[in-house]
Formats: structure tokens, sequence, C-alpha cells
């Protein structure tokens, strides 16, 4: 009998690593996408960990939209500052400066050109080969379907129903010029691994994600966050109330829902989080919908 | 889940586990059963999944169109046929389960080896009115070269067949037999109706006959503590870390991950291929020195002499070397579309090392019905025989029976880039 044994979360951490080191020794210019959101903090926090006492060997890039809220570009700089990190930010700007929006323009549509679009401009701008995001296979039913190693063509589409074979622990990084990959070194983490590790290994994360008493607009079931500037993108006759809530996940401001929730400090998350009965993806806009996540991953969503 | 739980969720096992057999067979209702009873799916996607659109609640399988919970692609969808590996995730108190989800249909064979290299189990779904099928074999085969260490045959649909205890014994007898020939030992068997729920997560009424444990059970029960840890040391090497950062001027920690073994502070190592030797400095993380690491571990390593070591390289404790051969005998299962000919060039990743290897003979061919070997020059895709390969360069590598980690490679066609086989060094 083995008498040295891994936790599951100690289990998930060491593959979390190993994948993360393999591509810095098997491509030219990575690149991790950093989305300021929980996931990318325990990716981050990760990477920082593959490669201590060296400091991280590659940029993080966020493809802002320029309607992410506050809370979030506030933490972004202090977090990027504190541990030394190259933070590079891209935007679509040509879209942006068209005045590009959900309301008018349709969240589809908005979220093509912000953020797929300019995540396929910074890829290509910057000439990286391979770019580290922080998708989770637990999250919906077509990132269930993905490789960690995840091809992608010159365009930056997936192609779902050829993806390439990939074995044991043995990750095979040979591409064409001009392809990429993505790579998703927490592909087998849940949103209950995610919330205990970031609690046991103290990872900062954005203070939206602990509960308070916040203005939210009330549309049906879902709790959207009032924000003065954000006023035209409301609907007519919307008024907000105080609402004592969180976010389990974090996107942008008009389309990101929030939970109702009275935990303020992690333990009271995880235990939150535990007796979920809700995917966490349900407080995202842009998901619901047949296949919209499967069309935008085609097209080089990330 | 209390604050005085938080200790005991730390100590959560994990299980990784493959299921194979086709939708046929009753898979997507199995693995929507598991998933709700272990609350493994949300309620949200369940409503999303439902038969009945009107319905305001999901409270069992039947409730639920479970394919379209499974079958993530449109692609799928359209053709009523599981195409690639779908991961689930679903938790009991005392394990966590990464569930590889693997399509049954032959073409689609090279998606179910990917999702089974891994497993620490394999669940196979057979259903009890059609037995053993030419594909419940080939899985079984393709599972049993993996090494998976623990197989499982599930007998689902047993309610069709009035839970008929012979029909069961017969498809046992026929199971054990095929795996006793290429020495498959532990299987398990269970009959089961994943519609109803028998035996899956709960005992029923319909089988008393069957002493056994119930599915779940049998999951949480079986040993994931491999001997990993006690075997020879071995740490492929990933990187060399240089910071040169004006703190760490001259450090070099050399980085990989623990394919096996343990090593301590001090040990005594050698390099391979280069057979230089030193001795264990630190064993540095982010959280600190440690005095010892088992596999499978991601550390750096640091040691007390300034000697040549690069990716590719491999650390071993002396005296407990590796063969280094340039050439190798292996299994192959081949998924490559264009089949694999005596002669032709490779490139083989084994660990963290690539080398050209060249195709010099095609020992046999194995016929998966029968078992038999057959003379052949090729393996067409989905086929599987034994290969001996010549290298440009030797691999240090162990049998794969001895060591899963350093016993395997990936073969890659260099010109479209592709994974086109796996091999198990024999």
């Amino acid at each position: 009998m083995s008498k040295h044994k891994l936790t599951q979360l100690k289990a998930l951490e060491a593959e979390s690593i190993h994948i993360i080191r393999e591509v810095v020794a098997e491509f030219r210019n990575p690149v991790m996408l950093y989305s300021v959101g929980k996931d990318s903090s325990v990716l981050v926090h990760l990477a920082r960990k593959a490669f201590y006492p060296a400091p991280l060997p590659f940029s993080l890039l966020h493809v802002d939209t320029g309607f992410k809220f506050k809370e979030m570009y506030d933490f972004r700089d202090a977090f990027c500052e504190e541990i030394g990190a190259n933070l590079i930010v891209r935007k679509n700007d040509d879209a942006i400066s068209k005045g590009m929006n959900p309301k008018e323009f349709g969240v589809a549509r908005c979220c093509g050109a912000l953020k797929t679009q300019g995540l396929l401009d910074a890829l290509e701008e910057g000439g990286y080969d391979a770019a580290f995001g922080g998708a989770r296979r637990d999250e919906e039913k077509s990132r269930a379907k993905e490789r960690v190693f995840s091809m992608r063509d010159e365009f930056g589409q997936w192609d779902p129903k050829n993806q390439r074979p990939e074995l044991w622990n043995i990750y095979n990084g040979r591409i064409h010029d001009g392809e990429s990959v993505r790579v998703f070194p927490i592909s087998n983490w849940t949103e209950m691994d995610i919330w205990s590790y970031i609690r046991e290994e103290n990872i900062p994360i954005v203070p939206l994600y602990f509960a308070k008493e916040r203005p939210m607009i009330e549309r049906g079931d879902m709790l959207i966050p009032y924000y003065e500037e954000n006023k035209d993108q409301y609907l007519e006759g919307e008024e907000p109330t105080m609402v004592m809530s969180r976010f389990r996940t974090l996107g942008c401001s008009p389309c990101t829902g929030a939970v109702r929730s009275d935990a303020t400090n992690m333990d009271e998350i995880v235990i939150e989080a535990a007796a979920s009965k809700r995917s966490e993806r349900e407080t995202r806009i842009i998901d619901h919908g047949s296949n919209s996540m499967e069309d935008k991953k085609k097209e080089g969503y990330f | 889940m209390t604050k005085a739980n938080f200790d005991l969720v730390k100590e959560i096992e994990l299980l990784r586990l493959v299921t194979v057999g086709s939708v046929d067979d009753g898979k997507s209702t199995l693995i929507g059963r598991l998933l709700i009873d272990t609350k493994g799916a949300f309620e949200d996607q369940l409503m999303a999944v439902r038969k009945q659109k009107g319905t305001t609640t999901v409270s069992s399988a039947a409730d639920i169109d479970l394919a379209m919970l499974t079958d993530g692609l449109s692609a799928e969808r359209e053709q009523g046929i599981t195409i690639d590996v779908a991961y689930r995730y679903f938790a009991t108190p005392k394990r966590k389960f990464i569930m590889a989800d693997c399509p049954g249909h032959e073409q689609y064979t090279r998606n179910m080896v990917t999702g089974s290299s891994t497993a620490n189990a394999a669940i196979i779904l057979i259903d009890a009115r059609h037995g053993v099928l030419a594909q419940t074999k080939r899985h079984t085969h393709i599972l049993g070269l993996l090494g998976i260490p623990h197989l499982i045959v599930a007998v689902n649909k047993m309610d069709l067949v009035d839970y008929d205890q012979s029909t069961f014994e017969k498809i046992r007898e026929e199971m054990d037999e095929y795996c006793a020939k290429q020495g498959i030992k532990d299987l398990i068997c269970t009959p089961m109706s994943a519609l109803t729920g028998d035996m899956v997560t709960i005992r029923g009424e319909n089988m008393d006959w069957y002493e056994g444990d119930t599915l779940l059970e049998t999951l949480e029960s079986l040993s994931v503590l491999d001997d990993l840890d006690e075997k020879p040391f071995r740490m492929p090497v990933q990187l060399v870390n240089r910071p040169q950062t004006s703190d760490l001027p001259d450090y070099r920690g050399f980085m990989g991950t623990i394919a096996s073994g343990t090593i301590k502070v001090g040990d005594a190592i050698t390099v391979v291929p280069s057979g230089l030797s030193s001795t264990v400095k630190e064993i540095v993380t982010f959280d600190g020195n440690l005095e010892e690491a088992f596999a499978p571990q991601s550390i750096t390593l640091t040691l007390n002499d300034n000697i040549d070591i690069s990716r590719g390289d491999m650390l071993v404790h002396t005296g407990e070397p590796t063969t280094g051969e340039k050439s190798l005998i292996a299994n192959v299962c081949w998924i490559g579309d264009e089949p694999l000919e005596r002669r032709k060039k490779y490139i083989i990743k084994h660990t963290t090392r690539q080398v050209k290897a060249l195709v010099d003979d095609v020992v046999f061919k194995r016929e998966i019905h029968t078992l038999e070997k057959e003379d052949a020059d090729a393996l067409a895709m989905n086929e599987i025989g034994q290969i001996r390969f010549k290298l440009q360069q030797p691999l240090n590598c162990d049998s794969y029976a001895d060591n899963r980690m350093t016993g395997s490679f990936i073969i890659i066609d260099s010109f479209t880039n592709n994974t086109v086989g796996a091999g198990m060094i024999v």
C-alpha cells in the first residue's frame, strides 16, 4: 500500500503545472489570456507556482471590451503590479469607436466584435503561437468536449469534429506556421474545485465575488448590476434597488447577472457553491441559445 | 456542507474514470443517472434538456433527453451519435470523479483511446439483450492494452430481460474468458438497469440474486492508490529554470513532474542518457522547499554539482537505470488516417523527448475477436499490433507494464503533425 498520496486539489494542481510548463518548453511565443475573473486568478497562481522562483516567462493578455466592472479594472491593475506580471491590454478599437454595445447591436454581435474579434486581432498582432485560457470543461457542454491542447487554424477557428487525439500526459505541440493552440490547464477543475482552491491558497479575487448590498435591476429571474454610466443599457422603466448579492462569474457589466447571497467570505462562498443547484453560467446572458457557445468557439471565441 | 467539513473535503481522492459503449447500450442514460443521483448536473442544465417543455421539475432520468445532456456538439445531436470524448465531473462525499464519456463507433476509436489513456477505472457497457459484441471486445482489448487498473463490465437493461440471472451469468462467463486470454484480472461484472436505477446507485429489489456492490459503491471503493511512489524514481526534465535575476544570478533548477518514485534531499541521482551524477540539494516549490517529493508532484530540483542537463533528459536514482536502446518494441494502437507501414518514418514523443523513428518491422497484428497474432506489413486505422522501431537516438524508458508514464509514447506524423499512434513499450 502506497504511503504517499495527493489530495484531489493537489493532484489537479500538479497536472496544471505540468501542462503550463510543457507549453513554455515547446512554443516560441506563448501568452496567458487574463480575464480578471476567479478562474484567471487561479490560472495565474498556478503559473507562478510552475516557474517559481523565476518570474512568469510570458505576458498576461486582457482582451478588454470597455464594459467590464470598474472593480475588475482596479483589481487587475493592482494585482498585476503586485505580482510583477507584464500586462497587455487590447481592445477592438474599431468596433468601440462605432459605438458597439449589447443593447443596440444585440449580445451575440457585441460579443463577436468585442471579445472574439478583439481576441483574434490581439493574438495575431502579438504573433502568439500558444494562448493559455482558463476555460473549464464543467462549464458548458461544448467545453466538455475540448482538448487541453486545442488546435486552431490560421483563422483561429476550432474544428470540433476533428480534434487531435490526446494521450496520457504527453501533449503534441507540433504545429504548422500560422496555426496556433489554445491551452486549457484547468480543464479538469470544477467550480467547486476553483472556490476550494482559492480558499485554501488565499488567492486574491475581485471583491464583487463577495456578497454586499449592491444596486441591482431585477429583470425576470436575473439580477443585473446597476451602474450610472451604463444607464443607456437598461430597459425603459427599470430602476435599481439595493440587493444583498454577489457574482458567481464575472464578464461584462451589462451582460452578467448577480445572485442573491449572504456569502461575505471564502468559507461561506465554498459552502454556498457546494449547495448550489444552478450552474454558474446561468448568469451569463450570452450562453442562452441552443448552440451559442459551440458556434462562438468555432469562430475563435475563447 | 458546514465548516467542520472543510478538512474532510480536503481529503477527497480523485478517480479518473472512462465509460465505453454506444448510445444504444444506454450509456447516456447511465451517465445521466450518475450525474442526477450524485447532483453532478445542475438544475438549469437539466431543465434545458427536459423532454416535456412544460414541466418545471426534473427528478428522474426518465424526464430528460439524456443524450442531449452528454452530446455537446451540434453534429452529435444531429446524427444521434457520440463523436468525441466528453468529460463529466461528479463527486460523492468520498471521491471526485473525472469521467471521460467515450464514443462507441469504430471510426471514433481514436477518441476512445484519448479518453481512456489516463483512466484508473473503466466501465464497459453491455446491453443485456445483445450480449458481448465485436465492439465490446475491441474496447476491452484496448483498455487491457492501456493497462487500466480496474475494469467494470456493466450489464445494462436488465429490466428488458426480466432481471434474468442466467442472461447475466452467460455474459459474465464470456467476458471472463475473453479477459483471461489477455491476462486481464480483477474484472468486476455488475447487472443493472440505468433506467430504473437498480444496482447503479440503489440496490433495488429485482436482483437479489446478485451479491456484489452497486456500481456507485464499487466506484467509491476501488483502490485509487497505485504503487507509483514505490517504483524507481523517474523525473523527465521539462525545463531548466534559470531566472538570471539579481537575487538568483547562478540559480539552475530542473523542472518536471515526477513520473514515478520518491526523491529526498541528499539522494544520489544520475542523468540519463548522459550518465552524469550528482546529489539533490533542494526540492523547490512555491510553497517552500520540501524534504521529500513523490509522483505525480510537479517540482523543481537543484543539485550540488553543476552538470549538463536539458529538456528531454531524465533524472533517476543512481543505480536504478532505465533501458536506453536505439530500438524498441511496442504494442501500438494505430489511430492515423494513413496506415502505418514498414520503413515509414515518424516522430516519437516519449515523456519530454522527441526522436525520429523508423518502422523496422510489424511483428504481428492482433485479430480482435480471437486475439490471434497475424502476419502483417501495415496497420490500418483502429488496428492494433506489435511494432519494432529503429530510433535515431536512444530512448530511456521502462516497459509499460512496469510504468505507465515512462513506458508510453505517442507517434506523430511529421508531415501533418497529427498524433497517429499510441505506443506501449513491451
